[in-house]
C-alpha cells in the first residue's frame, strides 16, 4: 500500500491528459466524418460502395502496426505528402502529438463510420419523404430527423470510438513515437514500465485507464439513455 | 380544383401508365397491393421520378419529362399521409407540427398553436409520437401537413395498418378533418369501403393501368370491366355466351340468363354480388322436365326477398343450391356452392332462413346482374 501511494505521489500524469486529449479529438474527427462518410456510401452506387467501405472498414481489421505502417509512409516527411504539410503548413506529424490523432482517429474511424451506417440505414425511408414533401431541406432532414433518429447506433458508435482511440497503441507508437510528455499516452506508458519490469506502475495506470472506461460508458448510457425515451423497451 | 396526372415508368414486373384528369375535390385511387398506385402517388408527391409523363396541379407544372421540369420535392407543396404516418419520432408534437414551417418563431408558435386546437391535440404538445394512440398520430400527421398549406394532400393507405375497430373512427374522423379543406385530395387504397365513403370520383387500377375511371357510386353500380367489378367487392364470376341479345349462357354456373332489357354487345362475363341473390323455395320440377317452375305464390309476400319474375323460360336465372360449406360471421352468413358461387345473408336474414330451410335455389335478378368485359 505504502509503495501505491508513493507511486501516485511521484507519478507523472502526463500519459493520461495526452490519452483523453487524443481519444477526445479522435472522436469529435471521427464523429463527424464517420456520420458524412455513412451518408455518402449510402448513396453510392453498389459497385463504389464496396469499394469505398471497403477502404474506409480496413484500418479497423488490419493489424494497428500495418496502418502505422502506411501512415508513416503517408506522413514521413522525405514522402510528397509529408513534405507537402510541412513546407507549406509547417505540420509536423511524425513524431508529434499531431500524429498521435491521426493514429487514433484512422484506427477508431471505421467503428463510428460503421455504426453509423448501420443505424442511418435502419431509418423508415418514410420519415426522409414526409420532410421532404414538408419543405425540409435535405440539410435540416439530416441533422434534425436522420441524426436523432439514428441517435442510439451514432451514440454507440461514438462510445466504440472513443473507447478504440484511447487505447490506441499500435499505429500510434509507429507514428507519433512514445515521447515522455508529448506523444506519450497510457496505452504506450503501460507497455514501457512493464518492459522496465515495474508492474505497480502499470498496475496504477491499469486501474487509472479501467475508471476512465467505466466513467465513459456511464455517462454515455446516461445521455443516450434520456435522449431515446421514443424507443420502447422490449 | 384540377389536378392533370400522366405518369409512365417501369417496373419490376410491369409498366405502369396512369393517366388522367379531374377536376374533382375527392379522387380515390382503388388496386390490389403492388398494382402500381403508390408509386403513382409517389411520382404526384416527387418522392419517385417516373420515366415520362407530366404532372401538372391548378396550372403549376410540377413534373414534365419532354419540358425537363422535375421540381423537388421541396418545392411542390403536397401533402403526403403516409400509411405509418412518418411522425419524427424523436419530435414532440408540436415539433412535428412545425418540422416544416417557414418564417419567424412567433409565426411557428401561432401556426401550431392553431393547428393543435383544430385536431384537438391540446395537452399533447410536448408528448412523443410513440406515446400517442394511432387516432392521435392520425391527427398530429395531418396537423403537420396541413399546418404547411398543401395544395393537394395525397393519403396512402391510411387505413390498412389499423384494426378494424379504430379503421371505421378514423374514417370518420378523416373525412371530417378534411371536410373545410379546399384543395384537392387524393385517396389510394386496396378496401373498397373506404374509396366508396371517401372519394367523389374512382379510378380503378390494375397491373400498372387504370381499368375503369368516373363518379364512385356509377362504378359500383356498374363497373363494366370484369377486374373492377372483383375490386369493388363482387365474388362471383361467370363466362358467358351470348345466345340472343337477351339470353346468356353463364359456362361457368350451368345456367341461362335472360333480361328484359338488352345485354351490352361486349358482355363476356357475368357478375353477381354475394349479398344480391333471393332464396327461391318450392320451385317444383316440372314433370320429365329438370328445370324447376317459379312458384309466384311461394316467393311472394316474402318481405325478406323482393320476389322476383323471371323474363323468361322456366330455369332461366335460377342457380341449382349445392352447398359446399358455410361460414358463421358476427353478422352474416357465408353460404359457398359447389359452382364457386359465394351466397352471403345478413344477420336479420338469417332467421328467415332457419325458418323455412334452405332454398332449393338461388335467384339472379336482373337489375343486380353486371354484364361485364
Amino acid at each position: 500500500m505504502e509503495e501505491v501511494r508513493q507511486i501516485l505521489e511521484e507519478l507523472d500524469w502526463s500519459p493520461l491528459f495526452i490519452s483523453l486529449k487524443t481519444g477526445i479529438v479522435a472522436t469529435i474527427i471521427s464523429f463527424f466524418l464517420g456520420i458524412f462518410a455513412a451518408r455518402k456510401v449510402m448513396k453510392a452506387s453498389r459497385g463504389k460502395k464496396a469499394v469505398i467501405d471497403g477502404i474506409l472498414t480496413l484500418p479497423m481489421v488490419l493489424p494497428p502496426t500495418v496502418a502505422g505502417f502506411f501512415l508513416l509512409l503517408l506522413f514521413s516527411r522525405r514522402r510528397p505528402l509529408g513534405e507537402f504539410l510541412f513546407d507549406e503548413f509547417g505540420f509536423k506529424v511524425v513524431q508529434t502529438w499531431l500524429g498521435c490523432i491521426i493514429a487514433a482517429t484512422v484506427i477508431a474511424f471505421p467503428l463510428m463510420y460503421r455504426n453509423a451506417r448501420a443505424a442511418m440505414e435502419q431509418i423508415d425511408a418514410n420519415l426522409i419523404y414526409a420532410g421532404r414533401t414538408l419543405g425540409m431541406s435535405d440539410t435540416k432532414i439530416f441533422w434534425k430527423i436522420i441524426v436523432p433518429t439514428a441517435g442510439p447506433g451514432i451514440a454507440s458508435g461514438t462510445i466504440l470510438t472513443f473507447a478504440r482511440a484511447l487505447g490506441e497503441y499500435g499505429a500510434t507508437s509507429m507514428l507519433a513515437g512514445n515521447i515522455p510528455g508529448k506523444t506519450g499516452t497510457i496505452s504506450q506508458k503501460i507497455a514501457m514500465v512493464i518492459q522496465d519490469g515495474d508492474y505497480l506502475t502499470a498496475g496504477v495506470w491499469v486501474v487509472i485507464v479501467i475508471i476512465i472506461a467505466f466513467v465513459v460508458i456511464f455517462l454515455m448510457n446516461l445521455i443516450s439513455g434520456s435522449k431515446m425515451k421514443h424507443i420502447g423497451r422490449w | 380544383m384540377s389536378i392533370s396526372v400522366d405518369v409512365h415508368r417501369k417496373l419490376e414486373s410491369f409498366q405502369l401508365d396512369i393517366s388522367f384528369r379531374s377536376d374533382s375535390r375527392r379522387i380515390g385511387i382503388l388496386g390490389a397491393s403492388g398494382c402500381g398506385k403508390s408509386m403513382t402517388l409517389k411520382s404526384i408527391a416527387g418522392i419517385e421520378t417516373p420515366d415520362d409523363g407530366r404532372i401538372e396541379i391548378e396550372g403549376r407544372v410540377l413534373f414534365d419529362k419532354a419540358e425537363k421540369v422535375n421540381l423537388k420535392p421541396q418545392k411542390r407543396n403536397v401533402g403526403y399521409l403516409f400509411q405509418n404516418y412518418a411522425l419524427f419520432p424523436t419530435m414532440s408534437v408540436e415539433k412535428n407540427i412545425a418540422a416544416g414551417l417557414r418564417g419567424s418563431r412567433e409565426e411557428k408558435e401561432e401556426k401550431v398553436r392553431q393547428m393543435v386546437e383544430k385536431f384537438r391535440l391540446e395537452g399533447l404538445e410536448k408528448r412523443l409520437p410513440g406515446h400517442l394512440s394511432g387516432g392521435q398520430q392520425q391527427r398530429v400527421a395531418l396537423a403537420r401537413i396541413m399546418a404547411y398549406e398543401p395544395d393537394v394532400i395525397l393519403l396512402d393507405e391510411p387505413f390498412s395498418a389499423l384494426d378494424m375497430y379504430l379503421k371505421d373512427q378514423l374514417q370518420k374522423e378523416l373525412i371530417e378533418m378534411l371536410e373545410d379543406y379546399k384543395g384537392t385530395v387524393i385517396m389510394v387504397s386496396h378496401n373498397r369501403d373506404e374509396v366508396y365513403r371517401f372519394s367523389e370520383e374512382l379510378l380503378v387500377i390494375d397491373q400498372g393501368k387504370i381499368v375503369v375511371s368516373g363518379e364512385t357510386k356509377e362504378i359500383f353500380r356498374n363497373p363494366v370491366i370484369r377486374e373492377a367489378a372483383r375490386l369493388t367487392g363482387c365474388k362471383n364470376f361467370s363466362r358467358v355466351r351470348r345466345i340472343d341479345s337477351h339470353t346468356l349462357e353463364a359456362e361457368d354456373w350451368g345456367i341461362t340468363v335472360c333480361t328484359k332489357a338488352e345485354i351490352p354487345e361486349y358482355t363476356t362475363w357475368i357478375g353477381y354480388r354475394a349479398h344480391d341473390f333471393i332464396p327461391v323455395w318450392n320451385a317444383d320440377r316440372v314433370e320429365g322436365d329438370s328445370a324447376p317452375v317459379w312458384d309466384a305464390d311461394s316467393a311472394k309476400g316474402d318481405s325478406d326477398w323482393e320476389p322476383a319474375r323471371p323474363a323468361c323460360g322456366n330455369g332461366a336465372n335460377l342457380l341449382k343450391l349445392d352447398l359446399e360449406s358455410v361460414a358463421e360471421l358476427p353478422f352474416e352468413r357465408n353460404y359457398y356452392l359447389k359452382q364457386g358461387i359465394c351466397w352471403f345473408v345478413q344477420r336479420e336474414k338469417i332467421g328467415r332462413l332457419e325458418e323455412r330451410g334452405l332454398p332449393d335455389y338461388l335467384e339472379l335478378a336482373e337489375d343486380k346482374m353486371l354484364f361485364l368485359r
